[in-house]
């Protein structure tokens, strides 16, 4: 009986342990997300090339806004 | 309405909204938030641009959202006018995306009045349908069978 507890209650805390990895880690990834007039969507994630040239952008915008 | 009028709306409505410019394609500043919005608008133009280039279709990039550590950056294009805005890390992007679009399309000029059309001439009166004379009836002789 013990035993079965202790299992269900290590199954479950691994499955939390790993969902709030995954969610801390998605919530970290940098992105651009573009969308175009028919509808279509491209999303570039951090390492990709269009990202690596937007991100640096995009942050300069965001410094730029920043009350002085 | 006012673009400065509407961005002021547009902070007031959504929470999630730091700063926020609207220029148009020549880079001419409608309306900011920011103090500096000339700088704000040509930075938000140069990321505009170099978006542009990445687009693999002819389909016209239209709106974007790109997400940092620092923060998130929105651009949404509607014809020539353009708002950018900046928002806190991990913002509720459709939300905001919705608050910037309601928010160009208040900036947008109303259509110029149209010229009140010439005086028309009275049309001509209906001359009211002629009677057609009536036939002919046939008389029947009040003594035919």
């Amino acid at each position: 009986m013990r035993r079965s507890a202790a299992a269900v209650f290590g199954v479950l805390g691994g499955l939390f342990i790993g969902a709030a990895f995954i969610r801390r880690r998605t919530a970290h990834v940098e992105r651009a997300d573009l969308y175009f007039e028919d509808g279509s969507m491209l999303s570039l994630t951090n390492g990709s090339p269009g990202a690596e040239r937007l991100l640096p952008l995009a942050r300069q915008v965001i410094s730029r806004a920043r009350p002085s | 309405m006012d673009a400065q009028q509407a961005l002021a709306d547009l902070t007031e409505i959504s929470s999630q909204i730091q700063a926020a410019v609207v220029f148009d394609d020549k880079g001419k500043v409608a309306g900011s938030t920011h103090s500096d919005g000339e700088e704000f608008a040509r930075v938000a133009g140069d990321l505009l641009a170099a978006a542009e280039e990445l687009k693999t279709g002819a389909s016209a990039l239209t709106q974007l959202e790109i997400a940092t550590g620092d923060g998130s950056v929105f651009v949404v294009r509607d014809g020539k006018s353009t708002i950018a805005a900046t928002t806190a890390p991990q913002p509720t992007s459709g939300l905001v995306f919705y608050d910037l679009k309601s928010a160009l399309r208040s900036v947008k000029p109303k259509p110029r009045p149209r010229r009140a059309p010439a005086a028309q001439k009275p049309a001509a009166k209906k001359a009211p349908p002629k009677k057609k004379p009536a036939a002919p009836r046939a008389r029947k002789k009040p003594d035919a069978p």
